[in-house]
Formats: C-alpha cells, sequence, structure tokens
C-alpha cells in the first residue's frame, strides 16, 4: 500500500541547496536502494529467488551469464507489453488488445518499409502511431461512450487483427534492412542487444514514472477510487486515455522487437499474448480491481515467466505441461497475495 | 379511534439498539392495530429506519420484546418477517426491471407443478393481487417502463400475495405525484377496510392528515409524542417532532464582512435535483443550507464545486463568472468541496493518509511535476499536526476513526487555503468532541475571511453555527432566514412546505384549520 512512503528522502536534496557533499552522496545511495526496492512485490521477487536457485541445482545450463542473456531476449515482448498492462490495471481497466495491436504494427512496419520502400525511421513511427491510435480509440470509448473497458479492448482486439490481415491479406511480409535484425542478434559489449536496451530504458522510465512523477501518483488514485480522484480535481478522463494510448504503443513497440527479432512479419503474431501479459501483472502483485501494485512487480512477474518457460525447456518439460505449472503459479501469486491481506 | 378496545396486531416494547458505544433507540413503545393507519414522524435520523427496520427483521434489536398477534415475534431476518405476515416497502424500489410483474412477485418462490414453475397460476395469482389494489394491467409484462407509483403498487401487491396484515411503507409517496399519491391512498383505504394495520413514515406532513389515523413522533431514538389523531395543526407536529432537546454548547460565530464572495444566479441542475437557485455569501459568513433528505441541498454544493452538470445559472467568486464545469475548475479558483460520503467520495481508503492528502495538493509537494518523497510526508505530517488528526502519515485512511477519517478530508482540502469552503454533512455519524472540534474549525474559517457553505441534516447545529440559513424543499430555495429570525419550527416548516407540489396535488391537500396562514404571518 504505502506507495510513497518508502522512497521518503528521495530528492530530497531538490528542496534543500545548501546540503553538503557528504549528505548529498548518502541521498544518492538512499535513492539507489530505493530505486530497486520493490514494496509489495517481495513475494514474488522470493518466488522469482527461489525459482532461480532450484534451476540452478536441477540443471547444468541454467546458471550462466548467457543462459541469462537469453532469458531477456526471450521477455522483451512480453516485458515492454506488460509495462503498459501494468499502467492499465492500476486504473482498475483491463486491455484485451495488445496482442492484436502488437500485429497491427508489426504489419504497418512491414507495409511501409518492404511495400511502400520508405525508411526505417518512417517505418517505426508510423507503426507505433496506429498502435497507439487503437488505444486513443479505445480510451475514448472508454471515457466518452462509458463502454466498459473489457467490451471497448476486446472490440478493438478483433479490430486490429482484421486490420493486420488485410494489409497483406494475411501474408507475411520479409526483407527488412540487415541491420533490424542484427539489433536482436548482436551482443554490444558481449552483453546487450539492442532489443533488450530498449526494453530495460523502458522498465527504467516506467518505474520513474511511475514512482515519482505526479502522473504516475494520480493513477493510484484514479485505480483506488475514481470518484475520489475526480473531486480530487484530477482529469481522470484523459488520464484514463493516456493510459490506454500509452499501453496500445508499448504494445507497438514490443511488435517492432518481435519483427526485428524474427526478421519476418505476419499478421497472426501475437495471438492470447494479452493474457500472458496480464498473467505478469497479476503474479506480479498488482491487483486487478485497481490503486496497488506497480512495475517494480510487473517485471519480476514478467522474469518469473520468463524464467520459468527457459527453466522447463532446459528440464525438457513438454509446452502442454508449461502451460498448466503457469496456470498454477498465477493461482499461487494471488493466493499468497490474498493470505497476506486476509492475515493484515 | 375505536381501535383501542381491542388488543394491538404488533406491539413494542422497550425496544434499544445500540452499535457500539452509542445507542440509536432508547426503549421505544408503539402498537399498531388492525385496520389502522399510523403515521411514524420524526426529523433525519429520528430513528424511524431503525424501528421499521427492526419490525422487519433487517435489523436485530440489542433489547426489548415484540408482540405480534399475541405471540412472542422476534425474526432473526427479512424472510422470518415476511413468513410472519409483515411486508415492508422500502422507499428505493427493488423491482428487477427486466422480468415480468408476476415474476417480481413470485421471485424465490415460484408456484410449482410438476417440477416446473406454473406460470398459469403464478400470473393468476398475481392478476389478482394487482386487481385488488385497483390495478387493471396485465402480469405478464414486464415491470421496465411503469410509472414509479405502479412500481410502489406492485410492491404492495407483493406484500399481499404474502397476506400480509401488516405493511410498513417508507417514504412511498417521496417520488409520486398528486394523481398517483391519491391512487396510492385510496388503495391504502382498502387494505384498512381489509383489516390490513399500515405503518408509514413520512416527510409530507399534509399528506399525514390525508392517510393517518393516529401519529407517532420519534425524536432521537425515543417516543416523544403520541396522538390519536391527526386532525391537528402542522405546527404542532412539527414542534414535537423538532423539540426542545439539551442545549448543545456552539461557538460565538463571528460577524462576517459586507463583502461578497461567492455569488450563485439562477442556478439549476443539469439533473433537475433543483432550480432557480439564487444567492451570495459573503467574507467570513457562514451560510447554513437546511433541508429534508432528498431536498436538493447536497446536489445544489456539488453543483457550485463543478461535481455535478449545471444546466443554466452561474457561478460568480469575486465578481468574476467561475461555473464550473468539472471540479478542477472549481479548485483552481479556490473553491472546494468536503463531500457528504467520506469514505466513497473523500478519501481512497485502503491508501496512506499522505497520499490521500497528497492528490488533492500535488502542487505543494512536486517540483515541475516531480514528486518529492520527503515533501508528501512533511506536508501530511504539517496537516496532521495543523488540524489535530490522530494518526501517522503512513497510516491507512480505513484503520481509522470516523471523526479522524473526516479531519483527513479537510484537511486534504483545507490545507490548499480555499477562499470558498463547501461543507457537506461534515459532522455525520462521528461523535460528540469530534463535532466540537469541527465547529471550532468552521469558526476559525470565517475568522480568517472564509465564506464558507455549511450542509447540515441535524438542524439545531445549522442554526447554531450559521450566519444565514437557505432552506431548501423539494428542489427549490424555499427562504434565507438570517440567524436572528431563523428558529427550527420556521426551518422544519419551511422545509416541508413543499408549495410547488400542493398546486399539483390539487384538492388532495386541504389545508386545514390551524395550519392554515398562521405561522407565514
Amino acid at each position: 500500500m504505502g506507495i510513497f512512503s518508502s522512497y521518503l528522502h528521495f530528492y530530497a536534496f531538490l528542496a534543500s541547496k545548501d546540503m553538503n557533499v557528504a549528505t548529498l552522496e548518502a541521498k544518492a545511495r538512499l535513492r539507489f536502494t530505493e530505486f530497486f526496492s520493490l514494496r509489495g512485490a517481495t513475494g514474488p521477487l522470493l518466488g522469482l529467488l527461489a525459482l532461480c536457485v532450484f534451476l540452478s541445482f536441477a540443471t547444468d545450463s541454467f546458471l550462466s551469464i548467457r543462459n541469462f542473456l537469453n532469458v531477456l531476449d526471450q521477455i522483451t515482448v512480453l516485458g515492454i507489453m506488460a509495462v503498459g498492462m501494468t499502467f492499465v490495471i492500476l486504473i482498475a481497466g483491463i486491455d484485451l488488445s495488445v496482442g492484436s495491436v502488437m500485429a497491427l504494427s508489426m504489419m504497418v512496419l512491414g507495409y511501409l518499409n518492404v511495400e511502400a520502400g520508405m525508411p526505417m525511421g518512417v517505418a517505426i513511427s508510423g507503426a507505433l502511431v496506429a498502435a497507439a491510435l487503437t488505444g486513443f480509440v479505445a480510451g475514448l470509448l472508454i471515457t466518452e461512450f462509458q463502454v466498459p473497458p473489457f467490451i471497448a479492448t476486446l472490440a478493438m482486439m478483433s479490430i486490429a487483427r482484421g486490420l493486420a490481415n488485410m494489409i497483406t491479406n494475411g501474408s507475411q511480409i520479409i526483407g527488412f534492412p540487415p541491420w533490424f535484425n542484427m539489433g536482436a542478434i548482436i551482443r554490444y559489449g558481449g552483453f546487450l542487444t539492442i532489443t533488450v536496451a530498449v526494453m530495460l530504458v523502458v522498465f527504467v522510465l516506467a518505474v520513474l514514472f511511475q514512482r515519482y512523477r505526479a502522473g504516475g501518483r494520480v493513477l493510484y488514485a484514479i485505480g483506488g477510487n475514481p470518484e475520489v480522484a475526480r473531486l480530487a480535481g484530477i482529469n481522470v478522463k484523459r488520464a484514463t486515455v493516456l493510459v490506454y494510448t500509452v499501453c496500445a504503443g508499448l504494445a507497438g513497440l514490443s511488435g517492432i522487437l518481435l519483427a526485428a527479432r524474427l526478421d519476418a512479419v505476419q499478421p497472426s503474431s501475437g495471438i492470447a499474448y494479452e493474457l500472458d501479459a496480464i498473467a505478469a501483472v497479476v503474479i506480479g502483485g498488482t491487483s486487478l480491481s485497481g490503486g496497488t501494485g506497480g512495475v517494480g512487480g510487473t517485471i519480476i512477474g514478467v522474469l518469473i515467466i520468463g524464467v520459468l518457460r527457459n527453466g522447463l525447456n532446459l528440464l525438457s518439460v513438454s509446452p502442454f505441461l508449461q502451460q498448466v505449472v503457469i496456470g498454477l503459479v498465477i493461482v499461487l501469486a494471488v493466493a499468497v497475495e490474498t493470505f497476506q491481506h486476509r492475515k493484515k | 379511534m375505536t381501535s383501542q378496545n381491542r388488543p394491538p396486531i404488533l406491539s413494542l416494547r422497550g425496544i434499544r439498539k445500540s452499535y457500539g458505544p452509542t445507542e440509536v433507540l432508547h426503549g421505544f413503545d408503539m402498537d399498531v392495530y388492525a385496520g389502522e393507519v399510523v403515521a411514524l414522524l420524526g426529523e433525519n435520523g429520528a430513528g424511524k429506519s431503525t424501528v421499521s427496520n427492526v419490525i422487519s427483521g433487517t435489523i436485530l434489536p440489542s433489547s426489548g420484546e415484540m408482540t405480534w398477534r399475541g405471540a412472542p415475534y422476534a425474526p432473526a431476518n427479512p424472510r422470518e418477517a415476511i413468513d410472519s405476515g409483515i411486508g415492508m416497502i422500502h422507499q428505493e424500489l427493488l423491482l428487477l426491471p427486466h422480468l415480468s410483474i408476476a415474476e417480481n412477485i413470485f421471485v424465490g418462490r415460484y408456484p410449482m407443478k410438476a417440477g416446473r414453475i406454473d406460470r398459469k397460476e403464478m400470473e393468476e395469482r398475481a392478476y389478482r393481487g394487482l386487481e385488488r389494489l385497483g390495478l387493471d394491467i396485465s402480469a405478464k409484462r414486464t415491470v421496465e417502463g411503469l410509472s414509479t407509483a405502479k412500481q410502489q403498487l406492485i410492491e404492495i401487491a407483493k406484500a399481499l400475495t404474502l397476506d400480509a396484515k401488516l405493511l410498513i411503507l417508507d417514504e412511498p409517496t417521496a417520488a409520486l405525484g398528486g394523481a398517483e399519491t391519491r391512487l396510492l391512498f385510496a388503495q391504502m383505504e382498502k387494505l384498512k377496510s381489509e383489516g390490513v394495520g399500515i405503518i408509514y413514515i413520512s416527510h409530507r406532513l399534509e399528506e399525514i392528515k390525508q392517510i393517518a389515523d393516529r401519529i407517532v413522533v420519534m425524536r432521537d431514538g425515543d417516543k416523544v409524542e403520541e396522538f390519536d389523531t391527526a386532525d391537528l395543526p402542522v405546527r404542532t407536529i412539527v414542534e414535537a417532532m423538532v423539540g426542545r432537546s439539551m442545549d448543545r454548547i456552539f461557538p460565538d460565530i463571528p460577524t462576517p464582512s459586507d463583502e461578497a464572495v461567492l455569488e450563485i444566479r439562477d442556478l439549476s441542475s443539469a439533473l433537475g435535483h433543483f432550480s432557480g437557485v439564487n444567492f451570495e455569501v459573503r467574507k467570513g459568513e457562514i451560510f447554513g443550507i437546511a433541508g429534508l433528505v432528498g431536498a436538493g441541498r447536497t446536489e445544489l454544493v456539488r453543483a457550485i464545486a463543478g461535481a455535478d452538470p449545471i444546466a443554466a445559472g452561474h457561478v460568480y467568486l469575486n465578481g468574476e463568472d467561475i461555473t464550473p464545469r468539472r471540479p478542477r475548475d472549481a479548485i483552481g479558483n479556490g473553491l472546494v468541496l468536503v463531500p457528504e460520503d467520506r469514505k466513497l467520495q473523500g478519501l481512497v481508503l485502503s491508501h496512506y493518509i499522505q497520499e490521500n492528502i497528497a492528490y488533492s495538493n500535488f502542487e505543494s509537494v512536486t517540483t515541475s511535476g516531480w514528486v518529492s518523497n520527503a515533501r508528501v510526508k512533511r506536508f501530511a505530517g504539517d496537516n496532521i499536526e495543523k488540524f489535530g488528526i490522530k494518526g501517522r502519515g503512513h497510516q491507512n485512511a480505513d484503520e481509522m476513526s470516523g471523526g479522524n477519517q473526516q479531519k483527513v478530508v479537510l484537511a486534504k482540502w483545507l490545507a490548499r487555503e480555499p477562499r470558498v469552503v463547501l461543507l457537506d454533512e461534515p459532522t455525520r455519524g462521528i461523535d460528540v468532541g469530534a463535532r466540537s472540534s469541527i465547529y471550532e474549525l468552521i469558526v476559525g474559517l470565517a475568522e480568517q475571511g472564509v465564506a464558507v457553505i455549511f450542509v447540515s441534516s441535524d438542524l439545531e447545529e445549522v442554526l447554531g453555527v450559521s450566519n444565514r440559513i437557505l432552506v431548501m424543499s423539494n428542489g427549490r430555495q424555499a427562504d434565507i432566514l438570517d440567524r436572528h429570525e431563523a428558529n427550527d419550527v420556521l426551518v422544519m416548516e419551511l422545509a416541508t412546505a413543499s408549495r410547488a407540489r400542493a398546486s399539483d396535488q390539487g384538492e388532495l391537500v386541504k389545508p386545514t384549520k390551524g395550519a392554515q396562514g398562521e405561522w407565514h404571518g
């Protein structure tokens, strides 16, 4: 619950100018630890660590830098999508359209770059704009026409998927410039691919926004009680439209990264991805009724899903059984949270 | 009445009800006889609903006894009350709009035949029930689209098919027009002649004369007066309702300046809750708004604060038109609302106090949009101290007492140093100590030159704390009274007068001797 409180002292140095260097350093240290503090997500974090310890002993290959980087590569799409979904769920909404919107973004990218021959910069911008637009429309449906978020984004899920298919009549597009795919393959400094770097930047910006921007704090108020937020002078409608727009835009961004990884786009991409994103958010401790949780927890949730899939593959568990295991993890995560809540 | 020789069908003896340390019903006695209408009257919060809920099994009394048709009666739940033959018709209708009338009447106890619902039987019995009330409509039709009066009658028909011998009607005419009210009263007469006893709760005193045989008046959880006839001057009834309870201590209130801060011109609600309201509030003035529940007081202050849409009219602040379209407009101009329901409108209960205070004070805790947690904590801490809140910043709002929650809501708004403060029922449901500290706070604001608008259902409180009082009745501005000319009886008369209704009820409202012209002159 204490969204504000654990990060106290943080930014205090902004307010007092005559602070000496020593305290500044102390503040900076505090700031560092606070940034990585995970209020409300300690349960999922312990779960993640336990999972990692178990897999380190159960397999030969899990505990290695190389495998860790693999996991990061594999979670880029889900990770970025889940960040947007976190904001939506934080305001007690839901977005079922992200998988389809991702496919639409990929097809717009392919069409603009390969078919229309435009430079990649234009194609990427176009894809992001197309994706964000779907979220903007869904947001307007929800705020201006009082359509429940479930229905509005269900409709958008169908519309975006249809549009994605219409662009090439269902077939895939290949032929992106070679550097595009290299961005997902080359590990700069032996470490980071461009796609993973993009994901990390999104994570950092999202955490900063949610914890330290007034606009981020407002989302908690809206999720906690929209009428209280409205009476407090918060523009609930605008914030809601923006949240759906950003969520769809991030789904579009994850589509661009997937296109880079696959070096191809096809309109059937991303089917049921919205459910993975929702699962990651829920495992990370954000309540579907809104007002509690955050991106920090979601990152843990995404890592749990990523590590679990990776580990189960290393253990040669069948993909069907993997689905069952992930389902059980969702139940476990929510049950633990409910239990803790009741104990309080 | 003649009934006094016969034994009552229902009697209540020494009924008490406490919530925690607060007793809301102090040993209430009452009798109801077959074939009579007893009016149960009292101000808001006098305990009428508690009594009817005890009889209908919704609330269990803390102590006391009830007798129903000669046998001890203690319903554990509404089902038992219904099975005993006591039906309660609530103020808000509880019908299922998409089902047919017959289905509504028999929901949960459908007549069965060979394992299936016997529709024919159900519809026939429902139709007989409707007919008994003089309603000639098909029981097969859906409830949706029926007038409120007809829906009310369907509720009554439902109670009658259960063979109710006692009906409790809670403000049944609140939403009815003149003709509909006449229809309802005609049916009540018919039920009386069939020996059904009726407890009738209403704020419309002029109706009471029409329909009631006896009157029981409640105040502060006690029966204060019982009249064996309803043929009384309205003033007598009002005086009994208002009473002269123990004088509470209110602080001395300051004299406002002559400078008008807030001006309301011809304000009308877009939702139809009130219309044509005009007044001005001066610098340092405490302006009370009185009226019955549903008179439009809350809706009026919400509209002024931009929380509800305005159809017509203007709000001027220091001569400038600031008619707000959303809460933000009003807040930006230094006009804040402390809403009626602190739990649903004032606080995010599951969040910290310091967060709740920050939600309406982001400017004070941010630097170019970046929130400083240190400032959030300090800002909350300062205001917790300033307003005497018992609690800490990192405590959840739902862990606090009602009085302290209310202080947090006040703090969250007063921290903005507003020019106009609208307080909607700021003392509802809080204890005496917290009340007087809220009065002190109001007076303190006025002394600083803030214009305070103060809505309350507690008449004594409005009279005690206000410089002037606006009385509202049925969405209209009945009058504005000066502190020295206002008294409880006058305010209640204005609040219950509802001149607008009197005209559309035609011959229904015949001013009887005594009440007529006696007071307004």
